[in-house]
């Protein structure tokens, strides 16, 4: 479970430049659920999971993760509940890196980074395995450097790469812009099925609307850095995606 | 082979260790770390004073590292923790470690001629063979350890660090430790070649450390020329091309000097033919462009 407690952040504060990204938000998000995360460019919806992944730490309030407060913990600490794939394709992988490397590291996200090879035959069978259900032909270049994909080829390895080693919690902060229909469809369906698997609490941020109506148990809407809008399970069933559409007028 | 390019080889063995640590510092971190005049010099000058006290030249090896490692991980505290440009962290370094490396040695200059060191282990009757056997096994096992290390779990997180902090720092790394410790490998190489140089040319001087960091600095560079024409991923190609640099450095330092050129302008040499390195694949592209 994840309990944000009277959340606020402000950046550049008392400067001419100031801007309020989260203004008191309180939110509790269940095990299991799939929350998807819509609003206006500006909004605060990727400073809301940067603050949860632990990469901005808030102007004031309250993280509580599986019971823990981790307000104070950094990111690389918080990982080990904690898998994301960011809004820009070249933050999630390592271009110099190989794409076995880049797995390898993956896999080892809650574990110690020690000094063995862990790249060795299983775990390259293990990973194209993985990589072939993409469909991209990728798993014919494992060795080759992550740098010389497409951005939408190294999203859609970022998300798999995210949940080689155990989740509790998926931050997805636009997981298919950089794609092209095919591979997003083939990503939110990926992502809805590892929630399902595995279980996972997952996080999307999305500006698809079609996609926000048709994946997720929970509908959530930012705007100005508030919530202005939390649509549980039952209610979203029902929604209609033309009312979503007047939402955003 | 002359004389000239036999000490030209020799010294490449020699500062092979210290373009390894400026290869680890600046490739794989990429960070500009040029604490090494200091760490150099330190090397030589913890050489100087347990040799000529007797200590065992396999002690004296590993405490040169120690002491080029802390001066790292010196650089690395003050980079990392008072987010202070690697560049000014490493020459405040460097600045220090002059007066603590002339208190240590306690004068200037310090000859090391007749006694015993690293290069007192013969396999070869030879002198020049001998000495260049004895770098050459040095260079070799430390190479094969860095392959090793940056093939490991932990290897590939140092090389994610320099190349992606945004993900690594997602995936459970905490670049400020990784980054001190890269800082503290690759001085600890650095104070390696010190060890080797001093026992090598005989002498240990607080001075010999000045400037060296472009020596190393030109390795790598023509080391990364090869590997972009040669798009070489492999990790332990990747090590012999930096030690391919170091000596390819070597010779063309003595083909000057060689020529009859003043030693006076050795540095500026130096100087003119790093800036060469890093011109020539800018120019050809531009030039290319047209
Ligand atoms: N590092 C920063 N420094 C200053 N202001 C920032 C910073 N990051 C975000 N902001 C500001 O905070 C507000 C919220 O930004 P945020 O990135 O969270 O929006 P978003 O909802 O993710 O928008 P988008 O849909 O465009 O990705 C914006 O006004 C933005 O300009
Ligand atoms: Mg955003």
């Amino acid at each position: 479970m994840i309990k944000l407690d009277h959340i606020s952040n402000v950046f550049n504060k008392g400067m001419q430049n100031e801007v309020v990204a989260l203004d008191d938000i309180s939110l509790q998000i269940q095990d299991a659920e799939f929350v998807v995360l819509i609003g206006a460019n500006g909004s605060g919806k990727t400073t809301l999971l940067n603050c949860i992944a632990g990469a901005i730490k808030p102007s004031s309030g309250k993280i509580v993760i599986d019971g823990h407060d981790v307000t104070g913990l950094p990111e690389y600490k918080r990982s080990k509940w904690i898998a994301r794939v960011f809004q820009n394709p070249n933050h999630g992988t390592a271009p110099e890196l190989s794409i076995l490397d880049n797995f390898r590291l993956a896999a080892l996200r809650t574990k110690h980074k020690g000094l063995r090879i862990g790249t060795h035959a299983k775990f390259k069978n293990e990973v194209a395995e993985k990589v072939k259900s993409l469909c991209m032909g990728l798993e014919k270049k494992l060795s080759q450097n992550m740098g010389n994909l497409s951005g939408g080829q190294r999203q859609a390895l970022t998300l798999l790469m995210s949940v080689m080693d155990d989740t509790h919690i998926l931050l997805l902060d636009e997981p298919t812009a950089a794609l092209d229909p095919k591979s997003a469809a083939l990503i939110m369906n990926l992502a809805e099925k590892l929630n399902r698997e595995m279980g996972m609490i997952t996080l999307l941020i999305t500006h698809n609307i079609r996609d926000a109506h048709h994946y997720g148990t929970r509908l959530i809407q930012m705007q100005e850095g508030k919530i202005v809008k939390d649509i549980p399970k039952l209610e979203k069933a029902v929604l209609a995606v033309e009312d979503m559409y007047k939402w955003f007028g | 082979m002359s004389a000239f390019y036999l000490s030209a080889l020799q010294l490449a063995l020699c500062l092979g260790p210290m373009a390894l640590g400026i290869y680890i510092s600046m490739k794989v971190f990429n960070i500009p770390d040029i604490t090494t005049d200091g760490s150099y010099t330190l090397g030589a000058v913890v050489t100087a004073i347990m040799l000529t006290q007797q200590v065992p030249t396999w002690m004296v090896l590993p405490a040169c590292m120690l002491g080029g490692a802390v001066a790292g991980i010196c650089t690395g505290l003050i980079h990392t923790k008072l987010k202070i440009d690697a560049l000014l962290a490493g020459i405040l370094v460097m600045t220090g470690l002059y007066s603590i490396n002339l208190i240590l040695l306690g004068r200037s200059n310090i000859p090391l001629i007749n006694i015993p060191g690293i290069f007192s282990f013969h396999f070869f009757a030879d002198d020049i063979i001998n000495q260049l056997l004895v770098a050459g096994i040095i260079v070799f096992f430390l190479s094969a350890g860095l392959r090793f290390l940056l093939k490991t779990d932990f290897g590939i997180a140092m090389r994610a660090t320099g190349n992606n902090p945004v993900m690594t720092q997602s995936l459970g790394i905490h670049n400020d430790r990784i980054k001190i410790l890269g800082l503290a490998l690759a001085n600890a190489f650095t104070a390696l070649s010190g060890f080797l140089v001093a026992q090598y040319q005989n002498f240990t001087d607080v001075n010999m450390g000045i400037g060296i960091v472009i020596t190393g600095l030109g390795s790598v560079l023509i080391a990364d020329a090869l590997r972009q024409w040669w798009q070489v991923t492999h990790i332990g190609l990747q090590i012999i091309l930096v030690l391919a640099g170091s000596l390819i450095f070597q010779m063309v330092l003595a083909f000057t000097l060689a020529m009859g050129i003043d030693p006076n302008f050795l540095k500026l040499i130096t100087a003119l033919f790093v800036l060469l390195i890093v011109a020539i694949p800018r120019l050809s592209k531009a030039i290319k462009r047209k």
